[in-house]
């Protein structure tokens, strides 16, 4: 349970304040509501990108990082497909630095072409790093496209090619900064070592007067329904062959939601679950077995993935995981096995409480939601779903014409060392 | 009108205040700390064993040994522990570091009395089961072939073989040593390490007098001493002469680069003043590396040093991924970077920011009473005592940049660090 206060400015930043006096810090979140799903396909990768620049000087600050270490500070941010999110953990005694430096980059950017240029060169080696140069890495660069036609989660938060960052202008970066970095696009959450009361001041000292602009109204084409068994195989420089069946599932704000994210519990948490005690450890066939959700706003994939053995065609490794999946549909789930993974979102739900700074990205991440109280209910959503549920789910999710297969077979006589 | 050019007043920032832990020991010898704090119904229980090694050294049995500990008793199947320790919400997580073994709980206040029994079983009662054995060489072998085709991770392994030999520190896993492990050599170990003599249990969270009942019911006198223990032994380093180790590997579009040395640990007077040049030159977001290679010349997406302190010595090390064709360019602007560290003294603004930087950043380390627990176990193996971190803020607090160059000077040479490169020299 979090409790927060909540107010929002004349110019329609919403500010949330969380207090929690028993730490010496305060966190300050911005969250922007934009991400990769709002960039134009042959401009992929733009929010990301252009996250990086926010740290490149602002109007009235040139260097954004060196006066926040110098008050003890430090800040980090992130872009996902749904949103792009900045964080500063700080001493509370100097929390006003940070809403000078984060009202000033919302209020204009410095747009230097040295650090645009830097950037560029930056996320391309981020690029490589991360999807490249890895055995598997580019794995959502073939699955979003394979499982998504229309929306735009077809692509990565890092875009579709290096290319499009390459190409990246000071037009299209000042563009993305009128359109998306206005005050009412954005959630300022503050927690800590904080009153609310000095942050109301603070907020409306530094941020008051920025001006609100048109907000653009997301127009997103949705992905249709599925209808076809989808599947791509790739020969790979890579150790192991190596399989990813993702499905369709509910959004985020669905109540199937909940059910659908403890069928993955059921699946793939911890030691005790179905996939790994079936095909890990009670049977050597795979070397490692996963099941998640993506965890979008909009539509979700379902992904199931796993290393079969060497000794494992990967015909019987498909039907293999394929079977764990049938089981669901065919049987409902125990109350043992439910109440099981019902206690482990419990604890960790209570365990997630100790951050400061895991508390006040929750808090924004369900205010874009659509209202940060949902967070506060989110422990009983998932207590409230039956064993019928995840079957009437896994019904709905687990059919051939709902799913893309990815498949990696490693090279032949491919055994440097 | 707001005047947006001028910062905000700076505050200074205050030094952590730690708890020190409660000490008791159990009636079998088992040296217990307690941590506690009330509010959340939460408890962590760390049960943390030295690592003995006996020669030739080979960690890669007490890695097995340290996952493979929860894998059966002669009282419940591995399946059976997963189940009873996921139906509660708990969390078992074995731990390997170069000195220490750990198997830690986290659970609910609630489930305490559940899960015990299952740790104690574990401690007492441990089998081995070969078939269970058996999974974990097959899969670990298969993540080893996958990890030997990361360039970084081949990188940090050269730079162990090489810094440390055939030691503890410096053995990385192969195929055939997974392959060469075996029950009886785990049992065997199993039986010098995991005891209570060669234990420390690290407690905190919501510990009432009846969670502190229930641990000494469980891991007091049922849990039997070994009959013959063993004292640690030190390692033997190789002696240390820098060089340049190149694997090429066609094919890839950036270089693993690893650079480094041996140092000092914790337990050096210089090692707090060292913390602060390391950060000073590669250990934050702000550091002279990150601001040369990456936000001016944008060969990285990232650079980073570090300094590690183990129980029997310490290392330096830089590492970075950059792209094949600048790797030449990056080693070049590394080496520019310790000249100019050496050459003059950094300016008074900049020790300063990094100072507040590092005290900020203590201050932000301790965000519940498990991260106090921390703080205590990251000096007390030292034989330290939470008088450390007194010390440490006063010399980040009064550092100048004099000191910081005398040390730098002392401490900070391109020309004595071994240099990994893994990928392409072009």
């Amino acid at each position: 349970m979090i409790e927060f206060q909540r107010f929002t400015l004349d110019n329609g930043l919403r500010v949330l304040v969380h207090e929690d006096h028993n730490t010496a810090m305060a966190c300050v979140n911005i969250l922007y509501d934009v991400g990769a799903r709002d960039e134009s396909p042959d401009k992929t990768g733009f929010a990301h990108l252009f996250e990086h620049l926010m740290f490149g000087g602002s109007v009235n600050v040139p260097n954004y990082d060196a006066p926040l270490q110098e008050v003890g500070g430090e800040n980090n941010a992130f872009t996902s497909n749904d949103i792009t999110n900045y964080y500063i953990t700080l001493p509370s005694a100097n929390l006003e630095t940070a809403f000078w430096l984060e009202s000033d980059r919302m209020l204009g950017l410095a747009f230097s072409e040295q650090s645009l240029d830097v950037q560029r060169s930056v996320v391309s080696e981020e690029f490589k790093q991360r999807y490249l140069n890895q055995p598997y890495g580019d794995v959502w660069l073939r699955l979003r496209p394979l499982a998504y036609k229309v929306h735009p989660y077809r692509w990565a938060t890092i875009g579709k090619e290096l290319k499009h960052i390459e190409e990246a202008t000071m037009t299209d970066v000042r563009a993305f900064f009128d359109k998306y970095y206005i005050p009412n696009n954005a959630i300022l959450v503050v927690a800590g070592d904080v009153q609310s009361e000095e942050v109301k001041r603070l907020a409306n000292k530094w941020f008051g007067d920025i001006p609100a602009r048109n907000k653009t109204v997301r127009d997103i084409p949705q992905e249709p329904k599925q209808t076809e068994a989808r599947r791509e195989e790739v020969h790979a420089d890579v150790p192991v062959d190596s399989i990813y069946i993702a499905f369709h599932g509910p959004d985020r704000l669905s109540p199937d939601y909940a059910a659908m994210d403890l069928m993955s519990d059921i699946l793939s948490r911890g030691n005790s679950s179905r996939l790994y005690r079936a095909l890990v450890k009670d049977q050597p066939l795979f070397s490692e077995v996963n099941a998640y959700v993506t965890g979008s706003i909009d539509s979700n994939l379902f992904v199931v993935e796993g290393k079969p053995l060497s000794h494992v065609p990967m015909q019987q490794a498909e039907e293999l995981l394929w079977n764990q999946l049938n089981l669901l549909k065919q049987q409902p789930v125990k109350s043992f096995e439910l109440e099981k993974v019902k206690n482990k979102i419990e604890s960790t739900m209570v365990f997630a409480e100790l951050s400061i700074l895991d508390k006040a990205m929750n808090l924004a991440f369900y205010e874009v939601l659509g209202d940060a109280r949902l967070y506060n209910d989110e422990v009983n959503k998932y207590l409230a779903v039956t064993g019928e549920d995840i079957q009437r789910l896994a019904n709905d999710i687990f059919v051939s014409g709902n799913s893309s297969t990815l498949v990696y077979y490693a090279k032949e006589n491919k055994h440097v060392e | 009108m707001l005047n947006r050019k001028i910062a905000p007043a700076q505050h200074p920032i205050q030094d952590i205040s730690l708890v020190e832990p409660e000490e008791i020991v159990f009636e079998n010898g088992l040296r217990v700390f307690v941590f506690r704090a009330e509010g959340q119904e939460l408890l962590k229980a760390e049960f943390i064993f030295q690592n003995l090694f006996s020669e030739p050294e080979n960690p890669l049995l007490h890695t097995c040994l340290s996952h493979m500990i929860k894998e059966g008793t002669s009282n419940r199947t591995s399946a059976q522990i997963a189940d009873e320790i996921d139906f509660y919400g708990a969390y078992l997580m074995p731990e390997y570091s170069f000195d220490q073994t750990s198997l830690t709980l986290y659970t609910l206040n609630k489930h305490v009395y559940a899960v015990l029994p299952i740790v104690q079983d574990i401690f007492c009662n441990a089998t081995f089961p070969e078939a269970e054995l058996a999974t974990y060489i097959r899969n670990n072998k298969q993540t080893l072939q996958i990890s030997l085709q990361k360039n970084d991770y081949v990188a940090r392994r050269l730079f162990y073989n090489y810094l440390f030999g055939a030691t503890r520190y410096g053995v990385t896993p192969t195929e055939e040593a997974y392959e060469s492990i075996n029950r009886t050599d785990l049992i065997a170990l199993y039986g010098k390490q995991i005891h209570p003599g060669n234990c420390t249990l690290i407690l905190s969270g919501n510990v009432t007098p009846d969670v502190l009942g229930a641990m000494q019911a469980h891991f007091g006198s049922p849990w039997k001493e070994s009959v013959d223990t063993v004292a640690p032994t030190a390692p033997t380093f190789p002696a240390f002469v820098p060089s340049t180790i190149v694997e090429e590997r066609p094919g890839s579009l950036q270089s693993a680069v690893r650079l480094g040395m041996p140092s000092v640990n914790r337990t050096h007077p210089d090692f707090p003043a060292l913390q602060f040049v390391n950060t000073l030159f590669g250990g934050y977001f702000g550091s002279r590396l990150m601001r040369n290679v990456r936000e001016d010349k944008g060969f990285t997406y990232s650079i980073g040093s570090a300094l590690a302190s183990l129980k029997y010595t310490g290392f330096f090390t830089i590492a970075s991924e950059v792209g094949v064709d600048v790797t030449q360019a990056t080693l070049q602007e590394i080496e520019k970077e310790f000249a100019q560290l050496s050459a003059s003294t950094p300016s008074a603004e900049e020790v300063k920011l990094v100072a507040n930087y590092m005290l900020g950043s203590t201050l932000g380390s301790l965000e519940s009473i498990f991260s106090h627990a921390d703080k205590f176990k990251a000096v007390y193996f030292y034989g330290m005592s939470l008088d450390y971190y007194r010390q440490y803020s006063e010399i980040i607090r009064t550092m100048t940049p004099e000191k910081a160059q005398e040390i730098a000077r002392e401490y900070f040479d391109y020309g004595r660090l071994l240099k990994v490169i893994v990928g392409s020299i072009q």
